[in-house]
């Protein structure tokens, strides 16, 4: 029911980790983490499949989000509406999200309420329907949702242009949501076929955090998802984006008031086996450049120089290949796009040209620690990242890790980074030209993020 | 296990939940300064760190005429300059001890918060300079130069957003005369007019003892949690009391109202319609509340999801909600929907409102609906953030000590008599404002 913008809305996946983990995978692949929290008498339940919109071939653009939708759209022993009815009626929230690496399902509840959430999310595992005059209607929906999202929303469009310009043949160039002329051709065997390919138990992960005991959530896991029977996924190969060696250039025009840039830089993520050595170091650059009001973006564009009305970064180093190091601003009133492009660029130098500070590394770790305890506030959060994590194919236990791994990163490595990523050739820029008063155009070319229902 | 039974013994549960209550609600100390800053304390030490938030009675509705946007800009200058340091220092310093400071208005409050870690080395130096930006912030002119325009440059932005577009209109068109008619992040000509003069009065006439209230949560004791109240809001002079607002009811009259259309470049057409609705202390409050639930605050099993969104595939998005204000706040449906579906969609929800306002909630609704608020209380408690944000809201409306404890038993004694009575009542549908911003088709 939701997209997960790429870049931003995961962004930073600041980690964080504290009390075990149990960590169980049932005879049919399934996997299972529990974590205990006691701090309030809750649970989130949140089931993970490994398939999200950068596994849909082109043509075929937004099944993995439309089919998000359908699983709301009842099985033969709990219609449809059924379950979002007998979860609201046990007091629990629920909803689901769709990203460029995975598609996820969620309910938050009283703890007592955990096998409701179990036996819905058990069924329709198995036992979607996908009845055909349900799929005319939620296709609409989806239609409604992505002109809400993207087709009237400038930088969201602009955003979209970028993605598709930075990737020229991965699937991340893909809008999470799908192209709309790729959702008006989808069909209902389409979906089926995509349900039947990648919901398996073997394909998916149940997390679950909260106030409850781990052997009795195991147990009850057991029960609920340990029948369902097992089957090979045939995951087809996705095209690596090949190294880019000039700088590239789009705009996407629109009716709009302001206008916005984006600036993109290939870089490389966590991987399950390297030492991640330049994903860290590309987190604390991220902070030194865009972590918070002290930041360099915010103290030299925004308040120094007044050339930027607003800016921000984003990297999302849990994904499940390569992406990009991110930064979207909107240029200060009395000055153009292209100064404001100027003036960033100059700040990237700096960062190539000369370590940072030592007080500017200090204030970075010292959010990271003091973000790694605010984030344990939130069950759901630390849900999410577990989740997030197992899904793109790393170990949830890098949380474990996160402060100190970041406590290590030192000036010389950010420069070093810095100069190997934040190179021109290696530049994706798209720039939001508004056409005030026009009339709006089809919708252009692509872009990604991720979703919600 | 299978779901009849899973429910029956939710039921049963729920039982188990009104009955005593105790212990499952935080326990909220309360006291006052000297100044009359009231304080509102949760000793909780599940976790190393402190939520604080400050709230004064100094939102856009105290905006003066031709100045809207003053308590905004009052609000998001804070940090941008105390005695000797300047933004850059006070970011430095916040951002070194890893707090983190947040800033927010709304047309009644407006607010400024910290988090940061309990450990004294962090916290006390961090609780001071927070401290020293809400008493003594020093404005500066340049620092409102370039603010001024970002806000300026925001308002445009808005321009481009359908749905910012309908939420302005909407108002406007609504409270007429009365300051809630006003957005909270200014209007044009009131953010070019505001000087550094009207920022360092309104400072002093609301950030003041009697018109604060204080929330604290975390890892501190009692006596560290009364240290640290008279530090953050314990120096502010006294001054007065804000002045109660103007009744809505004196300015807003029934009547029979018009849509109103606005032509945008966008794909889908926004509706908004609605009227005044209730207050915090409004004594329709929950059968309001509940019975909303049914019409449609209840997600995906709301009665305008059914007919707009699942049985239609009109919308993504089809809600109402009451909003809830010191004075009535407004009462209001929302959905999008492609142009060429918008008398459709406009057609639908009106049926459904009359249908709901006429007779009310279904029995079986009712219990739907009470079984998802009372089951689903313990998530809305479930974290020092969003406990932070009900001790500010019952300091500033100063609602009983007791809301949270009384919620369930509240929520569960509302009828569906005391639902249809209270919106046929409070909801007149040819009263209701409909704002409509789209493409072609009208």
């Amino acid at each position: 029911m939701r997209i997960v913008r790429f870049g931003f809305a995961l962004a930073v996946l600041s980690l964080a980790a504290c009390s075990p983990v149990q960590e169980v995978t049932l005879e049919n692949g399934l996997k299972v983490l529990v974590k205990e929290d006691h701090r309030a008498p809750v649970v989130v339940s949140q089931i993970w499949y490994k398939v999200g919109a950068s596994d849909e071939p082109d043509g075929q653009t937004g099944i993995a989000h439309v089919l998000e939708h359908m699983m709301f759209k009842g099985t033969a022993r709990y219609p449809a509406g059924a379950f979002s009815r007998i979860i609201a009626e046990n007091g629990g929230r629920e909803n689901a999200f769709t990203g460029a690496d995975y598609t996820a399902y969620f309910q938050q509840l009283e703890k007592s309420r955990l096998p409701v959430a179990f036996e819905l999310e058990a069924d329709r595992m198995q036992n979607l329907l996908l009845d055909d005059k349900e799929f005319a209607k939620e296709v609409r929906v989806v239609m409604e949702e992505r002109r809400l999202r993207t087709d009237d929303q400038p930088e969201a469009l602009a955003f979209e242009k970028f993605m598709a310009t930075a990737f020229t043949t991965h699937s991340y160039k893909n809008p999470i949501i799908g192209w709309m002329r790729d959702l008006e051709a989808l069909t209902i065997d389409d979906v089926r076929a995509w349900y039947r390919r990648w919901y398996v138990p073997n394909n998916a992960t149940l997390v679950v955090v909260g106030d409850v005991n781990p052997r009795e959530v195991i147990a009850l896991a057991r029960e609920h998802f340990g029948k369902i029977p097992s089957r090979p996924v045939e995951r087809t190969r996705i095209p690596p984006e090949p190294a880019q060696t000039e700088m590239r250039r789009s705009t996407l025009k629109a009716p709009a008031q302001v206008p916005n840039l984006v600036l993109g830089f290939h870089v490389p993520v966590y991987t399950a086996n390297g030492d991640n050595a330049e994903a860290y170091a590309l987190q604390v650059l991220s902070g030194v450049l865009d972590g918070g009001q002290s930041a360099r973006f915010e103290r030299e564009l925004v308040r120094n120089q007044e050339i930027a009305a607003s800016i921000g970064s984003g990297y999302n180093a849990a994904t499940k290949n390569p992406t990009l190091f991110i930064i979207s601003a909107t240029p200060a009133r009395a000055h153009t796009v292209k100064e404001l492009e100027a003036a960033i660029r100059a700040q990237l130098k700096r960062v190539q040209d000369e370590p940072v500070a030592e007080s500017e590394l200090e204030r970075v770790k010292a959010q990271v620690a003091a973000g790694n305890v605010f984030q344990r506030d939130s069950i759901f959060y630390q849900a999410m990242q577990m989740g997030t994590l197992e899904t793109v194919g790393l170990d949830w236990r890098m949380l474990n890790r996160y402060v100190d791994s970041i406590q290590a990163v030192t000036a010389a490595q950010v420069q070093a980074v810095a100069k190997k990523y934040l190179t021109e050739s290696n530049l994706t820029v798209t720039v939001l030209e508004p056409q005030p008063g026009s009339t709006r155009p089809r919708p252009a070319r692509p872009a990604g993020g991720a979703h919600v229902h | 296990m299978s779901i009849k039974s899973l429910l029956a013994a939710g039921g049963a549960l729920l039982l188990l939940a009104v009955a005593p209550g105790a212990g499952a609600t935080p326990k909220i100390e309360h006291w006052t300064l000297a100044n009359g800053a009231r304080i509102y304390f949760v000793e909780n030490h599940d976790l190393p760190m402190l939520v604080v938030q400050a709230a004064f009675d100094a939102g856009s509705a105290r905006d003066p005429d031709n100045r809207n946007g003053l308590s905004t800009m009052t609000n998001s200058l804070l940090n941008d300059g105390s005695g000797n340091l300047d933004a850059d220092a006070i970011a430095a310093r916040l951002e070194g001890l890893g707090a983190e400071y947040g800033a927010g208005s709304d047309r009644d409050m407006a607010s400024v918060s910290l988090r940061v870690l309990s450990d004294r080395a962090r916290r006390d130096p961090a609780l001071e300079l927070f401290a020293q930006l809400i008493r003594t912030p020093s404005y500066p002119a340049s620092a409102l130069e370039r603010d001024r325009g970002r806000a300026l440059l925001g308002l445009k932005q808005a321009k481009q957003s359908p749905g910012d577009v309908v939420n302005k209109a909407f108002f406007a068109q609504l409270y007429e005369k009365h300051p809630y008619a006003r957005p909270t992040e200014g209007s044009e000509q009131g953010i070019q007019a505001l000087t550094r003069a009207d920022l360092v009065a309104f400072h002093q006439r609301y950030y003041v003892g009697r018109n604060a209230v204080l929330a604290l949560i975390g890892d501190v004791s009692r006596s560290e949690a009364r240290r640290i109240a008279e530090q953050v809001v314990g120096t502010l002079p006294a001054g007065e009391a804000a002045p109660p607002l103007p009744k809505v009811e004196d300015l807003v009259p029934h009547k029979a109202r018009a849509e109103r259309v606005i032509a945008h470049p966008s794909t889908q057409t926004h509706i908004m319609m609605g009227e005044a609705g209730m207050s915090r202390n409004d004594p329709d409050y929950f059968p309001l509340f509940v019975g909303n639930y049914v019409l449609g605050g209840g997600g995906f099993v709301s009665r305008l999801t059914e007919e707009i969104r699942t049985k239609r595939g009109l919308s993504y998005s089809v809600y109402s909600y009451f909003y809830p204000l010191r004075e009535p706040g407004p009462f209001i449906i929302g959905l999008q929907t492609a142009n060429s579906q918008t008398k459709q969609a406009l057609t639908v929800a009106r049926r459904v409102l009359t249908d709901f306002t006429e007779h009310g909630p279904t029995e079986a609704e009712l219990i739907a609906a009470k079984k998802n608020l009372t089951g689903g209380f313990p998530l809305r408690i479930d974290s020092s953030r969003k406990i932070a944000e009900y001790l500010t809201v019952i300091g500033f409306y100063q609602l009983p000590l007791t809301y949270l404890d009384d919620f369930i038993p509240r929520v569960e004694a509302v009828t569906a008599e005391q639902i249809r009575d209270a919106f046929r009542r409070r909801i007149h549908l040819p009263h209701m404002v409909t704002v409509i911003v789209g493409g072609s088709g009208h």
